[in-house]
């Protein structure tokens, strides 16, 4: 799939597809809303309810920012990051974590493995946005 | 600090915390005692997480399926009238949020500690119960007058299953173990 297809570019401006990874429906959908209230240039958000569910969407649709939890089921965040960069066609991809997890040890292990970000649940949508900025583009003027 | 209060002043903190930040509501703060392990009988929407390491335990939150039902409407801005897979979602989202919030707090007094994945529970005049002997802490809180509870007990483990634990994933603690097979024997779905 190139760029110029439809899933990369959305209402006539280059959009990011990013993936969201949570066990929780609930966190998905919120930060489904969130994203679409950065002002940000979102193409397509995709789904998944654990790290295997990830590998397996991310392999069908390319995307340009993970977001993901770390407790889940199956596969965790941490070991679809790892995942993620051990690939060769995945490594460049971000993944930020966002998870209850604010430990030393997990945000260490989280940046070791190389996450662009790490945002604490409960979040607001300004440092969703705030941690986001940098690594997405901003929203252009149509 | 005692860990008793650190206990209750973490679960105030961080209850208030999810509540204003993920509903944008305030969170009236009520009584706060002990509990012996003594089972009572529940109704309603009940979510238990599992704290595992040299120190474990389980925090739980339980409120009315009017309350939980709230919750939901409330987070993902939907209007929900009935207790259904959202709702209980909701509902165990909320609790790995305000038990997390306490395990991160406690990690700075006790060393790292493992959280384990909700489990939420719907029913009526049901009992639950984690194996040991320890007290619970209980926190009372109003939401426009309807009542939300946080519990949360915590002990040290055995010398010798210390090493064990920490090394252990948190799905397989045994008190989340022991609580979910309760359940199961014991809840009476609506």
């Amino acid at each position: 799939m190139s760029v110029f297809d439809d899933e990369y570019v959305v209402r006539g401006r280059m959009d990011s597809n990013v993936l969201v990874v949570d066990d929780s429906a609930a966190i998905r959908k919120i930060l489904q809303r969130v994203l679409r209230q950065t002002g940000m240039a979102i193409g397509a958000i995709h789904e998944a309810g654990d790290g295997q569910e990830a590998l397996a969407v991310i392999g069908q649709h390319p995307v340009n920012l993970v977001l993901t939890d770390i407790n889940m089921p199956k596969m965790d965040g941490l070991q679809l990051l790892a995942s993620l960069k051990a690939s060769q066609q995945f490594r460049a991809v971000p993944v930020v974590m966002i998870t209850t997890e604010g430990g030393e040890a997990k945000v260490s292990e989280a940046v070791r493995l190389g996450a662009a970000g790490y945002v604490r649940k409960p979040f607001t949508a300004d440092q969703i946005k705030e941690k986001l900025t940098g690594i997405l583009a901003p929203e252009l003027p149509l | 600090m005692i860990l008793q209060t650190l206990i209750n002043d973490s679960i105030c903190a961080a209850s208030a915390n999810v509540f204003s930040t993920m509903l944008g509501q305030e969170l009236a703060r009520g009584e706060t005692s002990l509990e012996a392990g003594t089972p009572e009988p529940n109704d309603g929407v009940v979510s238990f997480i599992g704290i595992a390491g040299a120190w474990a335990g389980t925090g739980s939150i339980s409120c009315s399926p009017n309350l939980a039902c709230r919750i939901c409407s409330q987070m993902l801005m939907t209007d929900v009238s009935a207790v259904d897979a959202e709702v209980l979602d909701a509902v165990a989202e909320l609790t790995n949020m305000i038990i997390g919030g306490v395990k991160t707090d406690l990690e700075q007094h006790l060393g790292p500690l493992g959280l384990s994945i909700p489990t939420v529970v719907y029913g009526r005049n049901f009992k639950t119960k984690s194996a040991g002997q320890h007290e619970w802490i209980v926190v009372n809180f109003l939401w426009d007058s309807e009542p939300l509870t946080v519990k949360f007990c915590l002990a040290p483990q055995d010398r010798t299953l210390v090493h064990h634990a920490i090394n252990h994933t948190a799905e397989t603690h045994p008190y989340t173990i022991e609580v979910s097979t309760l359940m199961e024997n014991s809840c009476h779905q609506q």
